[in-house]
């Protein structure tokens, strides 16, 4: 069932939607990230994994510019969404972040109501003219989000009181309500309960029809079960990346066979 | 388990030191823990001993001032005695006439005898000619009928009153003599001469050195007032604009650095420092009105600032980075996501701040007498709001500096009552704030 899944997108959708080439992050003295070439294709979950501090979420940040926030922060290379460099001097981080929606490791919901929380993005974007508009939108993500019938009836009550797991959905739902084209996820489920994880896993796989979803996992359960490609990260480099039951079954690099395996990490 | 220990018949002996007994390192331990509470305890009952001393020798000494020795007659001037006494050559010396006459016959259907001159009463009322006078001549229809007069008394009968001034360390002087106790003893025996609620300390504006009576510190708590809304117009967005500029947008380098350094030595500059820098620089080389609340205001914004800056620093530094991330991640702009999200989650630490740094300010007194905001400039309430702001006048500290410092002894209980007053002023701030906290926190 889940390789018939993989095999038809393969053939629906060959296309590109993110290219990185030779990109170098620096912090301060330090070489983050070495030479990682890179294509993320549209409609697909791409998987990022390695050891700790190996550099994925630095590299996954990049690619909504959320680096720039960080003073020492350097990257240095091409990456591109549709063909458009994003660290051309012309692009506007807000205008990218717009179109590359992300969730962080800890659900990190506004201290506002539910609504508020959704509708936040879509109004400084100017998404909805009115506010039965509004009120769409709303409806949409949190339906997305997979959390709409556990909230519909308490959109006034504050999204700090949610649980972890329907914090988090909460979080995938305010991301995706800006209606962006890619979805950076950096460990969604680390700070969540199995049930949890298991309901954002199958969002995620969900979320697949309409956006290109890179997601960062400690995980290789994980990776293997929602990912159609996997990128192996480590010490920096970009060590392997393929389809993901190619990674898992057969991998080409003695890295990556030995991480997956148990053996460093 | 309980099969086991049936089955070995008696309980196993512990195999090393028991547990029921405590040993010597844990019983040191916990000694040092109990001494340690021993001291905390001491220090707050200590800290709560002065406050109960200085609480109640603030309302002992102060609560004097806010009543008044008056001399309570009930006076009627028909319209013949107010021509005659309005075609005489000494105009307030025929009034009071009248009112010792008045006194004389009031004493005598009390029974009460006693001799007393002009002289005497001047002593115990200062003029009070012209107090009528004045009454009679804008009241006209009062002529003819029963008038309650509360005429002020002298400081020195206030003081033999309520204990300062006694029979036997009375010298004879133009102030006071030894026989007019006696007419004060009639006076009070007939009811004349009593203590009453003394509103105009409240309403009253300062009075000269020689009457402590009419003494009122209503225009210096104007003056405060005028100088706390230039503060905090002032500190509160200069002192917040300044910090979220350094905290979220300045890049940090060198020069930030030496910023910050200077702002943190700023909060230690001694406050007369920033008066004789007030004097230099908005009286000398702006030339700003003197004494007046705007310039005091201006000189106390310096003051607030570093504070407020620095707990507004702290508190927007307690906010989460993750609501910044995720602003950002849904694409916010920086500024929208500081003023969206950060500043309300940091509106507490920063009101908190505010209302230390303006308490400061409230009681601040050294940088104000350098701009010559001393107590005897407050000698009448400004006329109109713009007024307030740059007519002379006093702040509560000052006046109660000038008070403390005046040789009359009424005015030392005067000061004490200051002090009353600016509590109660310090503390109405204070609860606002915390009214105005509690809303900012409930919106989570």
């Amino acid at each position: 069932m889940k390789d018939n899944h993989i095999a038809e997108n393969e053939v629906a959708t060959k296309n590109i939607k993110i290219a990185a080439r030779d990109v170098q992050v620096y912090y301060g003295d330090t070489h983050a990230i070495k030479d990682v070439n890179v294509e993320i294709e549209d409609k697909t979950v791409t998987a990022f994994i390695g050891p700790s501090g190996c550099g994925k979420s630095t590299f996954l940040r990049c690619i909504n510019r959320m680096n720039d926030t960080i003073d020492i922060c350097r990257v240095v290379g091409d990456i591109r969404i549709d063909g458009e460099d994003i660290y051309d001097r012309k692009v506007d981080p807000v205008q990218l972040r717009a179109k590359v929606g992300m969730v962080f490791q800890k659900p990190n919901p506004f201290p506002k109501s539910i609504y508020d929380n959704v509708a936040y993005g879509p109004r400084i974007h100017g998404l909805a003219r009115n506010k039965a508009d509004l009120d769409d939108i709303v409806e949409r993500a949190l339906r997305r989000g997979a959390i709409w019938n556990e909230v519909k009836d308490r959109l006034d009550a504050p999204g700090t009181g949610l649980s972890g797991g329907q914090q988090q959905r909460l979080c995938i739902a305010r991301a995706v309500a800006t209606e962006p084209e890619v979805l950076l996820m950096d460990e969604p489920c680390s700070a969540l309960d199995p049930i949890a994880t298991a309901q954002v896993e199958e969002l995620i796989d969900e979320l697949r029809q309409n956006y290109s979803v890179v997601i960062v996992t400690h995980s290789m359960q994980q990776a293997a079960r929602v990912s159609q490609k996997t990128a192996f990260f480590h010490l920096g480099n970009l060590v392997e990346f393929g389809d993901t039951d190619k990674i898992f079954t057969t991998p080409e690099d003695p890295r990556t066979e030995s991480y997956i395996t148990g053996r460093i990490g | 388990m309980s099969d086991a220990s049936l089955s070995s018949g008696a309980a196993p002996k512990p195999r090393g030191k028991s547990l029921l007994v405590q040993d010597a390192r844990t019983r040191k331990r916990n000694a040092a823990e109990k001494r340690f509470r021993a001291y905390g305890m001491t220090a707050i009952l200590i800290g709560l001993f002065f406050l109960v001393v200085l609480a109640v020798s603030i309302i002992r000494s102060g609560a004097p001032a806010f009543t008044q020795t008056v001399v309570d007659v009930e006076f009627t001037l028909t319209e013949e005695q107010y021509t005659a006494a309005e075609g005489e050559l000494f105009k307030t010396k025929a009034y009071e006439g009248l009112l010792i006459e008045e006194i004389r016959t009031a004493l005598d259907a009390r029974g009460i005898e006693v001799a007393f001159d002009a002289d005497a009463i001047q002593r115990l009322l200062g003029k009070p000619g012209g107090t009528l006078r004045e009454h009679y001549r804008a009241n006209e229809q009062d002529l003819g009928s029963p008038v309650a007069f509360k005429l002020a008394a002298a400081s020195r009968v206030d003081g033999y009153l309520t204990g300062r001034v006694t029979r036997d360390a009375l010298q004879d002087s133009r102030f006071l003599q030894g026989s007019d106790l006696d007419l004060i003893d009639a006076l009070v025996d007939a009811g004349i001469i009593t203590r009453a609620f003394n509103w105009n300390f409240i309403t009253g504006a300062d009075s000269g050195v020689d009457n402590p009576g009419g003494a009122g510190i209503g225009a210096s708590v104007v003056g405060s007032f005028f100088m706390m809304l230039v503060v905090l117009a002032l500190s509160l967005p200069i002192g917040v604009a300044a910090s979220i500029y350094l905290e979220e947008f300045a890049p940090q380098n060198r020069f930030t650095d030496l910023i910050e350094v200077n702002i943190s030595n700023l909060a230690a500059v001694p406050s007369i420092v920033f008066g004789i820098l007030g004097l230099a620089v908005f009286i000398q080389f702006m030339h700003l009105p003197q004494s007046a609340p705007l310039v005091g205001g201006l000189v106390l914004t310096l003051m607030t600032l570093p504070t407020i800056i620095i707990s507004t620093r702290a508190s927007l530094k307690s906010v989460p980075p993750s609501i910044r991330d995720a602003a950002l991640g849904v694409g916010a702009s920086k500024m929208q996501a500081v003023f969206h999200h950060v500043l309300p989650l940091a509106m507490p630490g920063i009101l908190t701040g505010t209302i230390i740094g303006l308490a400061q300010a409230l009681g601040e007194t050294a940088p104000l007498l350098l701009i010559g905001m001393v107590g005897f400039v407050a000698r009448g309430y400004p006329d109109g709001v713009l007024a307030g702001f740059t007519e002379p006048n006093s702040a509560m500290p000052a006046q109660i500096y000038t008070w403390a410092a005046r040789a009359d002894a009424s005015f030392y209980e005067k000061a004490w009552g200051g002090i009353i007053i600016l509590l109660i002023f310090l503390l109405t701030m204070n609860i606002i704030a915390i009214i105005l906290r509690r809303r900012f926190e409930r919106r989570w």
